[in-house]
């Protein structure tokens, strides 16, 4: 899922100014019609086609577009009295504008953008036939509070009235593997409410049942070898052509992609795709790569890359993308109207990144939200996104002998101002801990800040490192 | 030509000296601070015997070009006498001098200043004056222009400009800025130079010293038509065109009247024979803008009432660990809250209380250049606009040293970064009642994580179990008082550590 602001800026950015050149003399040279020339030139700018998404057909029969719409990172603003809510509007208009292009899987939860977003894609989703989409929510009773047969009941309950359904599409078990089987024990098992959603999936008002992995693959293995009893109809896992193959390089709690889609294979059970940009990361990577990425052909943007790397494989039923922005959405839109499978090249050369992009130090934090909000008023992901930035754009001194020191010292201590208010910085992390259980990515997410708070002192002293 | 080439060195240091007030960056400082240590008042409380002998003698040389050029509170009267002036012309008159109320002021004022009421004293001081009216009402539209440009500057992408907070520092202080300057514009509106020469004690000092000045602008005789023209354009109203006399004690050397005069009568000489002085002529003048200025002064202490307004801030619930059953969202943070201190915070170099307050002049300069947000004046009546610290927004951070680098009294006075951070200027104290750790159960250890000197140690709360939650606990012989504990502390309103002032500093 792709998202962060800056992300977007610098996209939208690189749209305008590599983009307008393109334009121009596309413009110039095909008489203002760039659809004239298929062949080059129009996977950045040019028009989004209505009619070409690239579909999948899932073992049940449902036909489901290759994009599928993440309902995470929804729009926000603030409203008269300055508080943050949802922007309504601007919901209804990437939906509107993503049912028209083809996109029918939307995939939300309970937990999602404070808790708004079933209510707010429901409500987008709503003006439209029942039979013209597909939504996908999650039991996401993280919680202990809601550890209870009654509070999760309540909880899926909740979401079929949010989403305004008689029925929901596809229903996941929220983050399998976090908490390990313990937290799979007292959330699914010991209440019966793995139970009462194989009921539910009997009596048609759940149509696809599956689960989302994070964590301990212990989890994964288990669920998988009740397969046989369970018949899980969808698996969603995080795939990318980073975690291909070096997911524990990034993480070591994490699994390979590579072991987990095999696994699915085995069983013919189809892959959902999470985080197919890690979290942004492979949309807004370090100059370098970009540079690489960009010189293998100029005209198809960072993100496709890695979209079409998920969306080659033929066991995937959907690629699920957090599109905040329009230009995001028509990005991808275009990256899979229809796809364009990688070649053995590509993914070789796809490999030859992934190492690349392993040699910058970011933290592999995906913005999800997840760790918030801070009971002490951090800006957890904030804090870790300008760190990334920095390391991206290469404005993170090695030592304070490097030659931009001084430039890199500015950019980092002011940026940092700029993408967190003080009182919401790495200073201010007591390391109380509560937030590292809920990141997905398993990251020591005190550590973490104790290091940027670190780091910065030192570049604010000037003392030498 | 004398004329213009005052009024250009003037503009020159005019610009210089009130860009030392809002230049936050420190940039300035390293070029031009000497511009706020060659003003009087400060040269005499740094006990700067070269300063104080070099405008002794350019004065007994020139004339009172010191409240012409050099001082920023006179060029700014005269900024505002030269637009009044060109609404109306030829406005000004002769009027014979209040000796009583020139020396009764000056005698009023080393009185202050020998008993040790600086904060009185500091009232009437020009440089002081200009000082405040400049950080408490100039700075913060140049730090809004600031962010504006900051704002833009970051849709940019550009690293060129930071924002910086821009927030009430002291409320009393805002408002004795405010009275001086609109009392001072209306009177250089009407008047021209009347503070300069009724109330203010330097203006009468350098006055009694120009008397005798070897250079003097002279009135002709023989050529002199009597015109009066002169006398309509002096600010400082002291040409009587009639007797063809100046009263060279009120004279600011402005050579406005030579530019003036169509008959080129009066000229800037060298003095020739001990003429008879003018004496001082009427006892009483018919103005008597003098008591409004005094009333200005005491109105200004009375304001103190709103000192308990800064400890008011709007507070809103703090989130406390709430359970989390969504993603995303932030916490409400609540401002923190001034702890009551025994004794105020001074800063580093300021050796003692009594020190500080004997050579601090007020001008807050120091207080503009605090890029930490710590130093804020006084409200107290007895250390009133004298500069103080507290850590609500910031703390004194280890590498910085501007306060010391800017003060051009030697109130503050420090050799290098080094001296700072091993002198004492207090002690934190642990608030069991407020720790989160206690409070809200969680492990935090903020304060000794932050503690520049290592003098916070975190400890087992009960001795018998080492896992029990641990508490900070404070080694105050090696605590310096910087204010990173307080500042950083989790606990809000009121922090769990805070630092309570020395009232003499010490190197540990």
């Amino acid at each position: 899922m792709e998202t962060k602001d800056k992300k977007g800026m610098d996209r939208r950015h690189f749209l305008k100014t590599l983009g307008a050149g393109a334009v121009a003399t596309t413009a110039a040279l095909v008489g203002c019609n760039p659809r004239n020339n298929p062949a080059s030139g129009d996977r950045l700018t040019g028009e989004v086609s209505a009619d070409g998404m690239t579909y999948r057909t899932s073992p049940r029969g449902d036909r489901v577009s290759l994009l599928g719409y993440g309902c995470m990172r929804w729009p926000t603003r603030k409203d008269a009295d300055g508080k943050e809510e949802i922007d309504q509007q601007a919901v209804n208009d990437l939906i509107d504008y993503a049912l028209e292009h083809g996109v029918n899987y939307f995939d939300t939860s309970p937990a999602y953008v404070r808790g708004w977003s079933e209510a707010a894609t429901g409500l987008a989703l709503s003006r439209h036939p029942r039979d013209s989409y597909f939504v996908a929510t999650k039991l996401s009773n993280f919680d202990a509070s809601t550890h209870s047969r009654e509070a999760s009941m309540a909880m899926y309950r909740n979401s079929l009235k949010a989403l305004r359904v008689d029925y929901i599409d596809y229903y996941l078990l929220h983050g399998i593997g976090m908490g390990g089987m313990e937290a799979l024990h007292s959330r699914y098992l010991d209440n019966g409410m793995l139970d009462f959603l194989l009921a539910e999936r009997q009596a048609g008002r759940i149509r696809n049942l599956g689960f989302s992995y994070h964590g301990e693959i212990g989890v994964f293995d288990y669920l998988l070898s009740r397969h046989d009893e369970i018949h899980w109809d969808f698996v969603q896992i995080q795939l990318n052509y980073v975690d291909w193959k070096h997911a524990k390089e990034v993480n070591p709690r994490n699994t390979d992609a590579e072991y987990l889609y095999g696994e699915l294979q085995k069983r013919g059970i189809p892959a959902v795709i999470m985080e197919p940009l890690l979290g942004g990361r492979l949309s807004n990577v370090p100059d370098h790569v970009a540079a690489t990425l960009k010189q293998r052909n100029p005209s198809s943007s960072v993100a496709s890359w890695a979209f079409r790397f998920a969306g080659s494989f033929p066991g995937v039923l959907t690629v699920l993308s957090g599109m905040t922005y329009m230009e995001h959405l028509q990005d991808n839109l275009r990256t899979y109207s229809p796809l364009e499978p990688l070649t053995e090249q590509d993914r070789a050369f796809l490999e030859e990144t992934a190492q690349l992009m392993l040699r910058y130090p970011t933290i592999p934090c995906n913005d999800c939200k997840y760790c918030m909000p801070c009971p002490y008023g951090l800006d957890i992901p904030a804090i870790l996104l300008h760190y990334n930035k920095c390391v991206n754009e290469g404005n993170l001194p090695r030592t304070s002998q490097d030659e931009h020191y001084r430039q890199a010292r500015r950019a980092f201590l002011v940026g940092y101002d700029r993408s967190v208010p003080r009182l919401r910085q790495a200073s201010h992390c007591i390391g109380c801990n509560q937030c590292s259980p809920h990141c997905p990515q398993n990251i020591d997410i005190p550590k973490e800040l104790h290091r940027i708070d670190g780091f910065v002192e030192m570049l604010k002293q000037g003392t030498a490192f | 030509m004398l004329r213009k080439i005052r009024i250009i060195i003037a503009t020159i240091c005019f610009v210089l000296i009130t860009l030392l007030f809002l230049d936050f960056t420190g940039t300035l400082h390293a070029w031009f601070d000497w511009l706020a240590k060659i003003q009087f008042l400060p040269a005499l409380l740094a006990l700067n015997i070269g300063v104080v002998v070099g405008l002794v003698v350019l004065t007994l040389l020139f004339g009172r070009v010191y409240c012409s050029v050099i001082c920023p509170l006179g060029v700014m009267q005269d900024v505002v006498s030269w637009i009044a002036g060109k609404r109306k012309k030829n406005r000004f008159r002769y009027s014979p001098a209040l000796s009583w109320l020139r020396y009764g002021v000056l005698a009023l004022f080393v009185v202050a200043l020998l008993a040790g009421a600086v904060s009185a004293a500091a009232l009437l001081a020009p440089y002081s004056a200009y000082g405040r009216i400049a950080s408490n009402l100039l700075a913060p539209l140049y730090q809004w222009g600031n962010n504006l440009l900051a704002y833009i500057a970051e849709r940019l992408d550009s690293y060129a400009f930071y924002r910086v907070d821009v927030w009430m520092k002291g409320i009393g202080t805002f408002l004795v800025a405010l009275l001086t300057f609109v009392v001072l514009a209306i009177l250089a509106w009407r008047n021209g130079r009347t503070y300069c020469n009724t109330i203010c004690p330097v203006g009468t000092v350098l006055g009694f010293l120009s008397r005798f000045s070897l250079l003097r602008p002279v009135i002709d005789i023989s050529k002199c038509n009597s015109c009066g023209l002169c006398a309509r354009n002096c600010k400082a109203s002291c040409i009587d065109s009639k007797a063809h006399q100046i009263d060279y004690s009120r004279c600011v050397a402005c050579f406005d009247c030579l530019d003036k005069c169509t008959k080129g009568a009066i000229g800037y000489r060298l003095r020739r024979r001990p003429a008879s002085e003018p004496a001082a002529v009427g006892p009483v003048g018919q103005v008597a803008p003098g008591s409004q200025q005094g009333d200005a002064g005491e109105k200004g202490i009375s304001r103190r009432g709103f000192l308990s307004l800064t400890a008011l801030l709007a507070s809103t619930a703090v989130l406390k660990a709430q359970e989390k059953k969504v993603d995303g969202g932030l916490a409400v943070i609540e401002d923190k809250k001034i702890p009551h201190r025994a004794t105020p915070i001074i800063p580093a170099g300021a050796e003692s209380l009594r020190h500080f307050a004997q050579h601090c002049t007020r001008c807050q300069l120091c207080v503009s250049a605090c890029p930490n947000q710590v130093l804020r004046p006084s409200e107290k009546l007895k250390t009133f606009m004298q500069p103080e610290l507290s850590y609500e927004q910031g703390y004194c951070r280890p590498e910085c040293a501007k306060c010391a680098e800017v003060c051009p009294t030697g109130a503050i006075n420090l050799t290098d970064l080094a001296e700072k951070s091993s002198i004492q200027i207090g002690h934190a104290v642990w608030v069991r009642e407020n720790c989160v750790v206690l409070t809200d159960g969680v492990s935090c250890g903020n304060c000794a994580r932050h503690c520049p000197t290592g003098a916070i140690q975190m400890v087992p709360s009960d001795p018998e179990r080492s896992d029990s939650p641990k508490i900070p606990v404070v080694n105050e012989a090696r605590c310096i008082g910087c204010g990173a504990c307080e500042n950083l502390c989790p606990s809000r309103p009121f922090s769990a550590i805070y630092v309570e002032g020395h009232e003499r500093h010490r190197i540990i």
